[in-house]
């Protein structure tokens, strides 16, 4: 009997010794933290991705709680969190449009091959053998650096062997842009639907050489927008996406199939077919203009 | 006696007794903790810390108990010693060292539940150790484990670059690894520098 009571008095007294010390440890050793710190970083997307350049979501609270970094320093977070964040801060939160993460090559099975690339599957690792494996020194290799550096399972390398991005899963964090080597992925607006899929700027006849889905800056797309929102900029197709609408005319133009949303051959051929009526129709306008144009200076 | 005695018994906390290695205590830290070296560093040197401090209070604790002829609560009285420690060290860190404190991050609660820590107390007990030899066998222990669990985080870095069957991946190839260091580390078993 008397173990017992023993037992239960060394171990509760202990405890409570432990439990003093305890207590005024917390007092003397107490850190203030700003309450709005746990505030901010509930706020936050708490991915931990890295992102924002701060190492971790309590590194981006610290240093928007500092006004380091803006209220939107977090994309993941979207613009819902901005505002969470800048009514924590007090201060006004900036409206943006969702951007999103997005490929440009479609290279893959139609980018030719210098060698067989056999080592580390690394993309960073295959640039450095040789220039990397690809004939096309901007496109994608496929080895998927991007797919390992995204935290939201929102970019796979494709059937073809070319990355792609999963837009609605896709946060803008921007680990993917940071992990490839060739700098192939840019920030595009959710909304977008078209995009030029080449990032080569090597002239036309060297493009074609290594890529059958290039573009070789022929101009056919600056041509057939009406918007003024394509433009071949060093030797590449760029879209002004403030200014284009989507019509996806230049796609349809595009003699390469360089464009996103590829049309089929049928589309192709109707978009030929109505500008080729088009430039009769304009021919023929321009005929009855000149014969009408003497008849009246008669 | 006394010096030979403790280079004795620090050969074979680091060595021949390893506490990963030898007597398979502290797996789950060991096998946690070890993905990047430069975390792995900053567990062991928390564990050796906290391994030779609970030493020294767990010391003083078992002489109560022996006293009171409690033996038999030794475990349960070790893990609240080494709980209250661990707390202890977490808040005097928070205040005085926050760049560590920030480094160790969420490993340092996490030694509460490092078998490593409760064998380390209770094989002082069991070999009849004094006070110094309790605290030179708890550092060390940890300096083995320190040792251990660095040189396993290295190889584990190297080996996510090797080309292995996909069944293989991960853990599976982590606990080979594992393994295979124990059985390396078998060959300092038996070994004695100085006759005691």
């Amino acid at each position: 009997m008397n173990t017992i009571i023993y037992a239960v008095l060394v171990l509760g007294i202990t405890a409570l010794i432990f439990g003093i010390i305890l207590a005024i440890a917390a007092k003397i050793f107490e850190v203030k933290t700003d309450p709005r710190l746990p505030e901010i970083q509930s706020a936050l997307a708490g991915a931990n991705c890295g992102g924002c350049g701060y190492p971790g979501c309590a590194g981006c609270a610290e240093a928007i709680l500092n006004g380091k970094a803006p209220v939107n320093a977090c994309a993941p977070a979207g613009a819902e969190g901005a505002a969470k964040i800048a009514a924590i801060m007090g201060l006004e939160a900036p409206s943006g449009e969702k951007m999103v993460a997005h490929v440009i090559c479609n290279g893959g099975e139609s980018c030719v091959k210098n060698f067989d690339y056999v080592g580390v599957k690394s993309c960073l690792a295959a640039t450095k053998v040789a220039g990397g494996p690809t004939a096309c020194q901007f496109g994608c290799l496929g080895f998927g650096e991007c797919v390992s550096a995204c935290q939201f399972d929102a970019i796979h390398v494709n059937e073809k062997g070319v990355a792609e991005v999963d837009k609605e899963k896709c946060t803008n964090c921007g680990a993917c842009r940071e992990a490839c080597p060739r700098k192939l992925i840019v920030e595009v607006p959710y909304k977008q639907k078209v995009f030029v899929n080449c990032a080569n700027k090597d002239k036309g006849p060297a493009v074609t050489k290594v890529c059958a889905n290039a573009c070789i800056a022929c101009g056919l797309c600056e041509r057939t927008c009406r918007l003024d929102a394509i433009h071949v900029v060093g030797n590449v197709a760029v879209i002004d996406y403030d200014k284009c609408k989507n019509c996806t005319m230049c796609a349809k133009a595009c003699p390469k199939n360089a464009i996103e949303p590829i049309p089929t051959p049928e589309e192709k051929e109707k978009f030929k077919a109505a500008q080729k009526a088009l430039a009769e129709k304009k021919t023929a306008e321009a005929a009855a203009q000149q014969s009408a144009e003497p008849a009246k200076a008669e | 006696m006394s010096v030979t005695k403790l280079l004795a018994i620090s050969l074979g906390a680091i060595l021949t007794n390893n506490f990963i290695f030898a007597q398979f205590l502290g797996i789950c830290p060991f096998l946690g903790v070890s993905k990047k070296s430069d975390t792995a560093l900053g567990m062991g040197l928390a564990v050796t810390f906290v391994m030779g401090l609970a030493s020294a209070i767990t010391y003083g604790v078992n002489i109560i108990l022996v006293k009171l002829h409690l033996e038999f609560m030794q475990t349960v009285a070790f893990i609240l010693v080494i709980a209250a420690l661990v707390q202890f060290i977490e808040m005097f860190l928070k205040k005085s060292v926050p760049t560590l404190y920030t480094a160790l991050g969420i490993y340092l609660p996490l030694i509460t539940t490092n078998c490593a820590v409760l064998g380390v107390a209770l094989l002082n007990v069991q070999n009849n150790y004094n006070f110094i030899q309790s605290v030179v066998y708890g550092v060390t222990g940890g300096l083995g484990f320190l040792l251990a669990i660095y040189l396993f985080a290295t190889i584990r870095e190297r080996t996510q670059f090797c080309d292995y069957p996909k069944s293989f991946e991960g853990f599976p190839i982590a606990l080979i690894t594992a393994g295979l260091i124990a059985l390396a580390f078998m060959g300092f078993s038996g070994l004695q520098v100085w006759p005691m």
